[in-house]
C-alpha cells in the first residue's frame, strides 16, 4: 500500500498526463472513425481549456461549471468549423484544420483577455486524479454506448465508402458534422481538465505540436481504434519518462515512431487484435 | 406505374449526356437499358439516384417528385442500386454490407432476414463474418446486389451486373433478376450482353448520344435497323 502511495507521489503529475492525454486521443479517433482527417483537436483543447480558466481565474465560477461552458464552447466551434470544411477530405481537410488551429494559437497570442504569449497563472489546480479518470471512464462508456447504435455504423461506412453511404440512405453530411463535433467536445474536456492540472497554460501548449502528438498515439493504435488510441497515448506518454534522454528528442522521437508504424505496421497497435474484416456492431 | 422519368436532361457543362429521356420502370417488370459507351446509361441512373442535377425533365416514383432531392432522401424513398464499378464496404464483413443496405429500415436484421437476401441474390453459401473485398469476383456483385435488396426497394437499378461473369454465372443471374422482379420490384438493367437482355429483359430502351433511339421488346428492338447501326454494329450478324 505504502509502496503504491509512494509510487503515485512520484509520478502523480505523469498519471494526470496520461488520463488526460488519453482523452485527447479518444476526440481525434471519433473523427478519424469518420474517416475525417481533421487535425483542429488541439485547437478545440486550447479554446475549451482558455474558457475554463478565464471563467475560473475571472469569474471564480466552480470546476465542473468552466468544465461544462469549455466543453460547449469547443463542441460549437467545432460544429462550426465542419461547415466551411464540407467539402474538403483527406490531406485537404488536414491543412485546412491545421490551418484553423494556427489562427487559434495566433488569436490566443494576441488578446488580452487569453494573457497573450505569456498565457493565464493562477488557475486552480482541481481537475485532481479521480477527477481525470472519471471524466476518461465517462468518455470512454459513452464512446461504447454509441459504438451499439446505429450511428457507429453510419460512421463506419461513411468512413469506408461516401459514395455508397449516400446510396443506402446515410446523410454524410450531417454524420461528418455530428462526429467533428463529437471530437470537440472531447478534445474539450481535455482542454479544460488540462487547464486545471496545470499551474498555467499559454498558446504554445496548444499549438501544431500538440496536434502532432495526437495524431501519433492514433496513428500507433491504429487509426480507427479507440482502444488503441488510448494505449498509444499511454505508452507513448510514458516512454519519454521512462528513458530520460528521449524527452530531450521528443519530436525526433515522435516523427521517427510515426514513420516506422506508417511503413511497417500501418495498422498499429489494433493490428495484434483485429483479424479479417473490421468489426461493426450490427 | 412506378418510377417515371419525363423528358430527363443531364448537361455536364456544354455536353448534353441525357437529353430529352422519357421512360417507365414497372413494378414486376424489368426494362432493360442499353446502347454504346458514352450513350448516357449510367448517367441516367446517376440522375434518377440524385448524384447527377437535371438540366430539365422531372422523375417521379410512385407519382411523387423525387427530382432534386439529395441523393440520400431518394435511397430512402425505395430506390436502391447497384455499382458499373462493384462498390461494396470492403473492409466489412458480408453482415455489415447487408445491415448498411437495410441503415434507412427500423430495427436491426435478423438472421433469418439475412439468409433470405443472400439466397434471393444468389449466394446462399457466402458466410455472413466474411470480409466484403476477400469474396471471389461474382460473389461481390451479388452481395451488391443482396445489399440492395436489403433496403426493401421499389425499385433497383443493376449497373452492368454481370460484367466480368463467365456465361454459366451469367445464366443464374438471368434466374436472380427474374425472380427480383417476380416478387413486385421495378428493375431497371443496364447491359452490354445482349444474351443476357434477351433472356431477362421484357423491354428494352436504347440510349444513343444521349437520346432515344428505339424501345420495345427485346426482340423488336435487335432487328431494329437504326439500333443496329448505331449500337450493335458489326456485332450485329451475332443476334440474328
Amino acid at each position: 500500500m505504502s509502496y503504491l502511495l509512494d509510487f503515485y507521489a512520484k509520478h502523480s503529475r505523469l498519471i494526470d498526463q496520461i488520463g488526460i492525454n488519453a482523452i485527447l486521443a479518444l476526440s481525434l479517433s471519433v473523427s478519424l472513425q469518420a474517416g475525417q482527417l481533421a487535425l483542429a483537436q488541439a485547437a478545440f483543447m486550447g479554446i475549451a481549456a482558455y474558457v475554463s480558466a478565464i471563467l475560473a481565474v475571472q469569474a471564480h465560477w466552480p470546476l465542473l461549471a468552466t468544465m461544462l461552458v469549455a466543453m460547449l464552447a469547443s463542441t460549437a466551434v467545432a460544429a462550426l468549423l465542419a461547415l466551411p470544411v464540407r467539402r474538403l477530405r483527406g490531406v485537404f481537410l488536414a491543412i485546412a484544420t491545421i490551418g484553423f488551429g494556427e489562427i487559434v494559437r495566433v488569436f490566443a497570442n494576441n488578446l488580452s483577455i487569453t494573457g497573450g504569449a505569456e498565457g493565464l497563472s493562477s488557475i486552480p489546480n482541481d481537475a485532481t486524479t479521480p477527477v481525470i479518470y472519471a471524466s476518461l471512464a465517462l468518455v470512454a462508456l459513452a464512446l461504447v454506448g454509441l459504438s451499439r447504435t446505429k450511428f457507429a455504423l453510419a460512421v463506419a461506412l461513411v468512413r469506408e465508402d461516401e459514395h455508397a453511404a449516400r446510396g443506402v440512405g446515410i446523410d454524410v453530411g450531417t454524420v461528418r458534422i455530428l462526429s467533428l463535433a463529437l471530437g470537440g467536445a472531447i478534445a474539450g474536456l481535455a482542454g479544460a481538465l488540462y487547464a486545471h492540472a496545470s499551474f498555467f497554460i499559454t498558446p504554445t501548449d496548444f499549438g501544431f505540436q500538440r496536434m502532432e502528438q495526437i495524431l501519433v498515439w492514433c496513428v500507433v493504435g491504429g487509426v480507427t481504434s479507440p482502444l488503441g488510441a488510448v494505449l498509444g497515448a499511454t505508452g507513448l506518454s510514458i516512454l519519454p519518462e521512462a528513458i530520460r534522454f528521449l524527452a530531450d528528442y521528443r519530436e525526433v522521437f515522435n516523427g521517427i515512431i510515426l514513420l516506422a508504424v506508417i511503413l511497417f505496421a500501418p495498422g498499429g497497435l489494433a493490428s495484434f487484435w483485429r483479424r479479417g474484416a473490421v468489426r461493426v456492431n450490427v | 406505374m412506378s418510377l417515371v422519368l419525363a423528358d430527363v436532361g443531364v448537361r455536364y457543362g456544354g455536353v448534353a449526356a441525357l437529353q430529352d429521356v422519357s421512360l417507365i420502370v414497372e413494378r414486376g417488370h424489368v426494362l432493360g437499358l442499353i446502347g454504346p459507351n458514352g450513350a448516357g446509361k449510367t448517367t441516367l441512373v446517376n440522375a434518377t439516384t440524385g448524384l447527377a442535377p437535371l438540366a430539365s425533365g422531372t422523375i417521379a416514383l410512385d407519382g411523387i417528385r423525387i427530382d432534386g432531392l439529395p441523393p440520400h432522401r431518394i435511397a430512402r424513398s425505395g430506390i436502391a442500386r447497384t455499382y458499373q464499378n462493384i462498390r461494396l464496404f470492403a473492409a466489412l464483413d458480408v453482415h455489415a454490407n447487408l445491415a448498411a443496405g437495410a441503415y434507412a429500415r427500423p430495427g436491426r436484421l435478423t438472421a433469418d432476414e439475412i439468409a433470405t437476401l443472400l439466397e434471393r441474390a444468389g449466394i446462399s453459401g457466402a458466410d455472413p463474418g466474411t470480409r466484403a473485398g476477400s469474396l471471389p469476383y461474382g460473389d461481390q456483385r451479388r452481395l451488391e446486389i443482396a445489399r440492395a435488396l436489403a433496403a426493401q426497394p421499389v425499385v433497383l437499378m443493376l449497373d452492368e451486373p454481370a460484367a466480368g461473369m463467365n456465361p454459366a454465372e451469367t445464366t443464374r443471374l438471368v434466374e436472380t433478376i427474374r425472380a427480383i422482379a417476380a416478387s413486385g420490384i421495378a428493375v431497371l438493367l443496364i447491359e452490354h450482353d445482349m444474351t443476357l437482355v434477351r433472356a431477362a429483359c421484357d423491354s428494352v430502351v436504347v440510349l444513343n448520344f444521349g437520346e432515344v433511339i428505339a424501345r420495345g421488346t427485346p426482340a423488336e428492338v435487335a432487328r431494329d435497323p437504326v439500333v443496329v447501326e448505331a449500337y450493335l454494329g458489326s456485332g450485329a450478324e451475332a443476334l440474328a
